[in-house]
């Protein structure tokens, strides 16, 4: 710390210091015991069947609904994103419409679409689409704003806007934005695990019966299919295979379910999310909004307050542990440390690393420490750092070093990690966003984030209780992304790429 | 712009399909080992389809919650249902009826077990020596995992919540995952389904050296055949008496063992009344 604290700069140094003694505050709060007393059976048969694969169990189809499910939601959300993206800056209302509709995990929008949809195809398609138009919109928007206007001032004065856009403007956007929108096929890919949980026939569908029944070859046939996919994404997933893949998919997403009548669905649904009080009651007498104010009071009280500030102690400390876990996984993708022989062994580490849901780790270590919020943080801290490495990885192997640097720990200490640390809490800040909404899947470890208050108002069919808790966590990771915003921008680091495929477009 | 366009259209396109088939579909509460419910559910489906002269399909679903809503959005028609779901399937659908419970469903037990290293013995009374360890419940709305456990706990400890009683409470979401929890030593205690219990046992995936049953609870309705209230209108007059009927001449071993189950005796929505004043009681239902 000391060494580093003569190198890096100040701003640096006391975002770190400030997240690291918040998250020593969180250890007070957060809850670690450990209380299993024989996990070595199950864990023996948990390894035994991943390192013996049996790939005759896997459903083949569910393979090629996952796909189907991934490449036409990314395309819906990416198109509806493009076309926001154009109004993105100069609308407020856009603006919040899009970070409320990104900030709810796809588990509650595929929850919430089952009510009305039932479930079928476009349950499924909308709950990976509706998020990711969020996400595109805002990216998009912000590589407009970052293009390069050279081009535009060019034109002649009476040139149409239209025009503008499609000769000026969309050449010099084009291929980022490919680049980005292939690589949300990846996240996509990730996200479809998830519809599984509701019972959507994706990979996850049958990953998580076989981990929860202990059909652990089958989990392992599951988990390499799976990073086979995702690790060779860049080979399929290309602009000119696109149309293709996406009438494909479209043809193969599975019809099931959803003979229910969509309109009568939804009048039900409009009902069940008033909340109770006002839904019985008369608009027009005081004690029905006395009723409601007591409603809203306990919900606050007794589920948002104490769910939000669990959600933020697991989140603080994922995170402090995600940037620890990063710095520790970076020399292992950098061909600096590694050498071009061992930088392949890193990165397929990393796709594993990266690509095993947050659930399946959460379940393995539920078996080796108990239940409590440890298997949560090591869940979402391997993941995240798995992302941030692999990136850190790529960044630091972009930076010119001179003929005569330090090698080895020197190197690392001395020269990458203080060059790197800019870049380092750039994505660490934005990935806090991303924490924060997964940390809402961790019901099962009785951790009882404000998801975990979700599952429950959902088991008891209280719609109008889980819209208000959905809602608050909508708010929540707003409120986290303003303020991580605000401390890139007061870092100087927001310039710099968060996101993977900027990233992999200086290299690619 | 045009792919959206044609994306919509298939899409449109998918569920009109969807809304053509008649055929007769079911689901059940996802409460154990998911291939024994696709074996048990897949005979009932041919069995069913023999005798009605309609189509009739399951369709799996992945949560107790999930299984509702199928049944109120029309996704099925018919389920096999929990007493607790079962009570709030019925609530969300006016019309619907309670068809046939399992003989063992009218007097049905909850066991709570313990990981053999906590040293707790059988006992005939309510294990309150269990208080301050973890525990988990299965499902959140199952009855014999949650709703009837969470009442016997609120019984002997008057005033307290599970929460306020154990160290800490988990919810491992079905009766198979619930043994396999506490036998790993992953909970210390857990309320299990007795007839997933014996299931389990029979299929020797219980280790009896790492955990037993310390108390067995009071008996309580549990499982039934609820059917929505329209299928008369779809599928002909007299449908919902055939179909209550069908089931109760169920005599096929092959069908009945894979339930745990004897067979199905008629029963009606009155017969679940004790289970929705137990739901209102813990606060789980309005």
């Amino acid at each position: 710390m000391s060494a580093l604290a003569a190198i890096l700069p100040r701003g640096y140094l006391s975002a770190t210091r400030a997240f690291v003694l918040l998250a020593a505050v969180s250890l007070l709060f957060a809850d670690l015991a450990v209380t299993t007393m024989d996990p070595f059976g199950e864990l023996r048969r948990m390894f035994a069947g991943l390192a013996a694969p049996d790939f005759a169990a896997i459903a083949g189809w569910s393979v090629v609904s996952t796909l189907a499910f991934a490449v036409v939601g990314v395309t819906l959300g990416a198109g509806a994103g493009f076309l926001l993206a154009i109004v993105f800056a100069r609308s407020r209302t856009v603006r919040i419409a899009c970070a409320l509709v990104r900030s709810v995990h796809e588990l509650f929008w595929a929850l919430l679409l089952m009510q009305v949809f039932g479930l079928s195809a476009i349950t499924g398609v909308l709950a990976i689409a509706l998020p990711y138009a969020g996400i595109c919109a805002k990216v998009y928007s912000e590589m407009i704003e970052e293009a390069d206007l050279s081009a535009l001032v060019a034109l002649p004065k009476a040139t149409s806007t239209v025009s503008a856009f499609f000769y000026a403007r969309l050449p010099d956007l084009a291929v980022r934005m490919k680049t980005y929108t292939l690589y949300r096929l990846e996240c996509a890919m990730r996200s479809t695990l998830v519809l599984g949980f509701i019972g959507l026939p994706t990979m996850g569908f049958y990953l998580e019966s076989a981990f929860r029944q202990g059909r652990y070859a089958e989990a392992g046939a599951l988990l390499l299919v799976f990073y086979v996919l995702i690790g060779s994404r860049r080979l399929w997933a290309r602009a000119r295979t696109l149309p293709l893949l996406f009438a494909a998919a479209i043809l193969a997403l599975p019809s099931m379910g959803g003979s229910g009548d969509v309109s009568s669905n939804l009048l039900r649904f409009g009902r069940a999310i008033m909340p109770a009080p006002l839904r019985n009651g008369d608009w027009l007498s005081l004690e029905t909004w006395s009723r409601f104010g007591a409603w809203l009071r306990s919900i606050v009280t007794e589920q948002i307050l104490p769910g939000a500030l669990e959600t933020l102690v697991l989140s603080q400390l994922a995170l402090v542990a995600t940037g620890a876990g990063a710095l520790a996984l970076l020399p292992l993708v950098s061909r600096r440390f590694t050498g071009r022989l061992g930088q392949p062994l890193g990165r397929i580490l990393l796709v594993v690393v990266r690509s095993t849901p947050e659930y399946v780790l959460a379940y393995v270590l539920l078996q080796l420490f108990g239940p409590s919020m440890l298997p949560a943080i090591i869940a979402l801290s391997i993941h995240n750092a798995g992302i941030i490495g692999y990136l850190m990885g790529r960044h630091v192997d972009g930076l010119a070093y001179r003929p005569d640097a330090p090698r080895g720990v020197n190197l690392y200490a001395y020269e990458v990690v203080p060059r790197a640390y800019g870049q380092f809490l750039a994505y660490l800040l934005y990935r806090w966003e991303i924490i924060l909404r997964e940390s809402a899947i961790f019901g099962i470890l009785g951790v009882a984030t404000l998801g975990f208050h979700v599952d429950a108002a959902i088991s008891e069919l209280r719609l109008d209780v889980a819209v208000v808790l959905i809602l608050a966590t909508g708010c929540m990771a707003i409120a986290v992304d303003a303020l991580s915003r605000a401390l890139r921008k007061s870092l100087r680091i927001e310039r710099l790429p968060v996101r993977l495929s900027t990233a992999s477009i200086d290299r690619a | 712009m045009r792919r959206i366009v044609i994306a919509f259209a298939a899409l449109l396109a998918l569920c009109g399909q969807a809304f053509s088939q008649a055929a007769f579909v079911f689901t059940a509460i996802p409460d154990q080992d998911e291939s024994r419910l696709v074996e048990r559910f897949t005979k009932v489906a041919e069995y069913l389809q023999g005798k009605l002269g309609v189509s009739v399909k399951y369709l799996p679903v992945k949560s107790y919650p999930a299984a509702v809503t199928a049944f109120t959005n029309g996704d099925v028609q018919l389920a096999w249902f929990g007493g607790f779901t079962g009570v709030q399937a019925r609530k969300a659908n006016p019309g619907a009826q309670a068809l046939a419970q399992g003989a063992e469903d009218a007097a049905f037990k909850t066991y709570f077990i313990a990981n053999a290293a906590t040293g707790l013995e059988k006992t005939a009374d309510f294990p309150k020596e269990a208080a301050g360890k973890t525990f988990t419940f299965g499902a959140r709305s199952s009855t014999s995992g949650r709703v009837m456990p969470e009442h016997f706990i609120r019984q002997a400890f008057p005033g307290k919540t599970p929460e306020q009683v154990f160290s800490r409470v988990g919810f491992s979401g079905d009766h198979s995952r619930t043994i396999q929890l506490v036998q790993s030593g992953a909970f210390e205690v857990g309320a299990v389904d007795y007839s997933v219990w014996d299931l389990d046992v029979k299929a020797g995936k219980v280790d009896a050296a790492k955990v037993k049953i310390i108390w067995e609870s009071p008996p309580f309705p549990d499982y039934q055949w609820t059917v929505r209230g329209d299928v008369d209108e779809t599928y002909g007059a007299g449908f919902t008496g055939r179909l209550k009927a069908a089931l109760i001449e169920v005599t096929d071993r092959a069908i009945l063992d894979p339930f745990g189950r004897s067979k199905f005796i008629p029963v009606d929505n009155a017969a679940y009344a004790p289970v929705e004043e137990v739901g209102k009681a813990t606060g789980l239902l309005d």
